[in-house]
C-alpha cells in the first residue's frame, strides 16, 4: 500500500484502548472481496454520474469516489446487526452494508423499486433490515439519531454498536458536541467516525476549523478515546475499527475516529472544484485508495492482475445491471404521494 | 365515576400508567430526574424508576430530542421533555427534518412513535424568550401529531391515545394550567382530531385551544348574561384538524370568532378562518373575527404582557362586534 503504521500510533490520543500495531489477520478471500467492494463503489459512482449527464438522476448526487476505503474497512468491522447512520454522501456505506446496487441505483432514479421506495433519493439510502439506518441531508442532524440508536442497545442490554459516519464539516454543528457529550454521560456503544475529506462543500476544513491538524484530539474535552487513520488505507481503517468495535461491544463507551480521505470529484456533480489547488489533486490521486490497494495485493501475491481485472469486469457488468434494472423500473404510482406520511 | 384532579396530576398519571404498562417507555429531559420537572410534573419519577428510564438529559436539546427519535426509530416509545417550547427552537431541525420526515423518506421502513412533552403560553412575567407560543408552526408540518389540551381530562385522554400512535407527537401544555383543576372520567381516552364542545350555544361560535379556551368560557359566561349565547368549541389537537365540528358548528350560529394567543400575523387562526370560508361560506351572517397577541415579544413588565396576548374582555368585544 504501503502500510504506514506509525502515522496511526503517534496520533493514538487516549491509551485506554489496546495499540493498534498488531494487524486483524485477514485472509486472501477477506482482502479480494475488500478490492471488490471498492471497486463496486467505484463503478457505481462512476455510473451514477453517466446516468445523472443523461438526465435520469436528479437534484443532488455526492459521490464517494475516493473514499472507498473508508466504507470497506470500517463497515467490514461491524456486525451483520450492527447499525450505521451516516450523511448525505451514503452510497458507498450503503453498498457496503448491504443495499444492493440495483436498489441504490433506482433510488437515484427515483423508482418505485429503489431502496426508499424512490421517496428519499441519493441522499436518503435506508434500509433498515440491513441495518443501513440512513443516509440524512442535514450536516450533523444523523448524529442525534445515531446517538438515539446506540441509547435504544444500551437500553435493552444489547451488544450492538451503532457506527456514526459525519464529515468535517459537521465537527462545526453544534450536534457534535451535544452528541459526544451525550454518548459519553450514558457510556452509549457508539462511534463517530469523521471522514475528513478536507472540504466542506467548498470550504477548505483548515480555515473553518480552529485547529484543523487536531481533529482526532477533538473527542479528549469529553473524555472520549481519539484516533487518527490515513483513510485511504482499507487494512489500516479496518485494523482499527476491529479493534474499538470489539472494545465497544463489552461495554467500554464511545470513540471517536478522524480519517484523512479526499473526494476525487467535487462536492456534487455541479460542483468542478475549481477552489482546489492543481497540485494537492494531483498528490491525492497518487494515493488513490483502489489502485493502492491493488499494489498492495499483487505485491504480497494474494492477486494476480489477471484476478484483478476479472473482479474490475465483474462489478462493471453488475453495474451494467444495476443501471438497466433501474431504468426498466417504474416510478412510483401517483397515489404513493400520499402513502407513508403517517403510519396506515 | 369521576376524579377530580389538577392538569398536572392528569399528566403525571398519563407518564405513570406509560412507565407502569409498558417497559419500552421511557422518559428524558432537562431536569426531569432528581429536580422533578421544571413543573413537578415528574416528581418521585426519579425515586420511583430509577435512571434507565427516567433520563435526566444535559441541556443539549437538539442531541436528546433526536436520541429519543433515532431511540424511536429502533422500537423504543420515548417521551422526551422539552422545558418549554422556547426551547423546542433549538431542537426543531431533529422535529421537523428528521423526525416528521423520516418514515416518508424512508418508504415507510420506520415510525417515529415518540411523544414530545412541552410547555407552551405567555403570562407567568418570564419574558419575551420564554413566553411563546409555537404549536401552530408545528401544526404546518406534515408527519407530526400536535395536542393542545385544555382540561385535565382532555390531557389524560388524548395523553392515552398518544401512546398507541406510531407517528411523533407535539403534547403542548400551558404553563398556566398546570393548577387548574376538573372532573377526569376514569378510563377516559380521546381519539386525536376530535373537538370539543365545551359550551353548547346558538348565538355565536368561539373556537379556540389550551388556555384560551378557558378566556373563551369566562367569556361566554359574561355574554350569557347579556343574553348573547356563545358556543365554544375546543380544539383539543391542531393537527389532525377536526373539521366537521367547526363546521358544523357555524352552521348553527352563522358567526364565528377565532381565538389564540400568540400573536395575528400568521397564525394557525388564520388557517380556521380560511376553511370556514371555503366550507360554510353561505352560512356566515358576519366576517369572521380573530383575537389574536398583539405584533410584538411578549413583555416582561405586568402590565404590559396583559396587553400583549388576548383576554376575556376582548373575547367579549369581538363577540358583541358580530351580533
Amino acid at each position: 500500500m504501503p502500510r504506514k503504521k506509525t502515522t496511526n500510533t503517534k496520533a493514538k490520543a487516549v491509551d485506554d484502548i489496546a495499540a493498534v500495531a498488531e494487524p486483524i489477520d485477514l485472509n486472501q478471500e477477506q482482502l479480494l472481496e475488500f478490492y471488490a467492494q471498492m471497486v463496486l463503489i467505484r463503478e457505481f459512482e462512476k455510473e451514477s454520474e453517466r446516468q445523472y449527464t443523461r438526465g435520469n438522476i436528479k437534484g443532488f448526487l455526492h459521490v464517494y469516489s475516493g473514499e472507498e476505503a473508508i466504507a470497506v474497512g470500517s463497515i467490514n468491522a461491524l456486525r451483520q446487526d450492527d447499525v450505521v447512520v451516516t450523511h448525505y454522501r451514503d452510497h458507498g456505506q450503503a453498498l457496503v452494508k448491504g443495499i444492493g446496487p440495483k436498489e441504490a441505483m433506482a433510488e437515484l432514479f427515483g423508482k418505485a423499486t429503489g431502496c426508499s421506495k424512490g421517496k428519499g433519493g441519493s441522499m436518503h439510502l435506508i434500509d433498515a433490515e440491513k441495518g443501513f439506518m440512513g443516509g440524512y441531508a442535514i450536516v450533523g442532524g444523523q448524529l442525534p439519531l445515531a446517538t438515539g440508536f446506540a441509547l435504544a442497545s444500551h437500553y435493552r442490554d444489547e451488544d450492538k454498536v451503532t457506527l456514526c459516519f459525519l464529515g468535517d464539516g459537521a465537527l462545526n454543528e453544534g450536534e457534535f458536541h451535544e452528541c459526544l457529550n451525550l454518548a459519553k454521560v450514558w457510556n452509549l456503544p457508539i462511534i463517530f467516525f469523521c471522514e475528513n475529506n478536507l472540504y466542506g462543500m467548498g470550504a477548505p476544513a483548515k480555515d473553518h476549523l480552529a485547529a484543523p491538524d487536531k481533529i482526532y484530539k477533538m473527542s479528549e474535552a469529553y473524555d472520549i478515546p481519539g484516533f487518527r487513520v490515513d483513510g485511504n488505507d482499507v487494512l489500516e481503517v479496518h485494523d482499527l475499527m476491529t479493534k474499538l468495535v470489539s472494545q465497544i461491544r463489552n461495554g467500554s463507551g464511545p470513540a471517536f475516529v478522524e480519517a484523512q480521505t479526499y473526494r476525487i470529484q467535487g462536492h456534487s456533480i455541479a460542483d468542478p472544484a475549481n477552489y482546489r489547488p492543481e497540485d494537492e489533486v494531483e498528490e491525492w490521486k497518487l494515493k488513490d485508495p483502489i489502485p493502492a490497494f491493488k499494489e498492495w495485493l499483487l505485491k504480497n501475491g494474494h492477486a494476480t492482475e489477471e484476478i484483478v481485472e476479472q473482479m474490475h469486469k465483474t462489478a462493471e457488468l453488475e453495474i451494467v445491471e444495476a443501471a438497466e434494472f433501474a431504468e426498466q423500473s417504474p416510478f412510483p404510482a401517483n397515489e404513493e404521494l400520499y402513502t407513508g406520511v403517517y403510519a396506515e | 365515576m369521576t376524579t377530580e384532579m389538577t392538569y398536572r396530576q392528569a399528566i403525571c398519571q398519563g407518564l405513570t400508567e406509560a412507565l407502569d404498562e409498558d417497559p419500552r417507555v421511557y422518559l428524558m429531559g432537562e431536569d426531569i430526574g432528581p429536580y422533578g420537572g421544571a413543573f413537578a410534573v415528574t416528581q418521585g419519577f426519579w425515586e420511583k424508576y430509577g435512571a434507565r428510564r427516567i433520563k435526566d438529559s444535559p441541556l443539549s436539546e437538539s442531541a436528546f430530542v433526536g436520541a429519543g427519535i433515532g431511540s424511536a426509530m429502533a422500537g423504543l416509545r420515548p417521551i422526551v421533555e422539552i422545558m418549554t417550547i422556547n426551547f423546542s427552537l433549538l431542537a426543531i431541525d431533529q422535529i421537523v427534518n428528521h423526525a416528521a420526515k423520516v418514515r416518508y423518506m424512508s418508504g415507510d421502513q420506520f415510525s417515529v412513535p415518540m411523544i414530545v412533552r412541552t410547555v407552551t403560553g405567555a403570562g407567568a412575567s418570564v419574558a419575551a424568550t420564554h413566553s411563546q407560543s409555537f404549536e401552530g408552526w408545528y401544526a404546518s408540518v406534515p408527519g407530526l401529531y400536535v395536542v393542545v389540551p385544555s382540561t385535565p381530562q382532555d390531557a389524560l385522554g388524548l395523553f392515552r391515545s398518544c401512546r398507541e400512535l406510531m407517528d411523533p407527537v407535539m403534547f403542548v401544555e400551558h404553563i398556566l394550567l398546570y393548577g387548574s383543576r376538573g372532573e377526569v372520567s376514569d378510563g377516559v381516552k380521546i381519539p386525536l382530531g376530535k373537538a370539543d364542545i365545551k359550551k353548547e350555544g346558538s348565538d355565536v361560535t368561539i373556537v379556540s385551544y389550551s388556555k384560551m379556551v378557558q378566556n373563551s368560557l369566562e367569556a361566554a359566561a359574561v355574554l350569557e348574561n347579556e343574553g348573547i349565547n356563545v358556543e365554544v368549541v375546543d380544539l383539543r389537537t391542531l393537527r389532525p384538524l377536526d373539521v366537521e365540528t367547526i363546521i358544523k358548528s357555524v352552521k348553527k350560529t352563522h358567526r364565528v370568532v377565532v381565538v389564540e394567543e400568540t400573536s395575528k400575523f400568521g397564525g394557525f387562526a388564520g388557517e380556521v378562518v380560511s376553511i370556514v370560508q371555503q366550507e360554510a361560506f353561505d352560512y356566515l351572517d358576519a366576517p369572521v373575527e380573530r383575537v389574536a397577541g398583539e405584533e410584538v415579544p411578549i413583555p416582561y413588565s405586568m402590565p404590559l404582557e396583559k396587553l400583549a396576548i388576548p383576554d376575556t374582555q376582548r373575547i367579549v368585544s369581538a363577540v358583541k362586534k358580530l351580533i
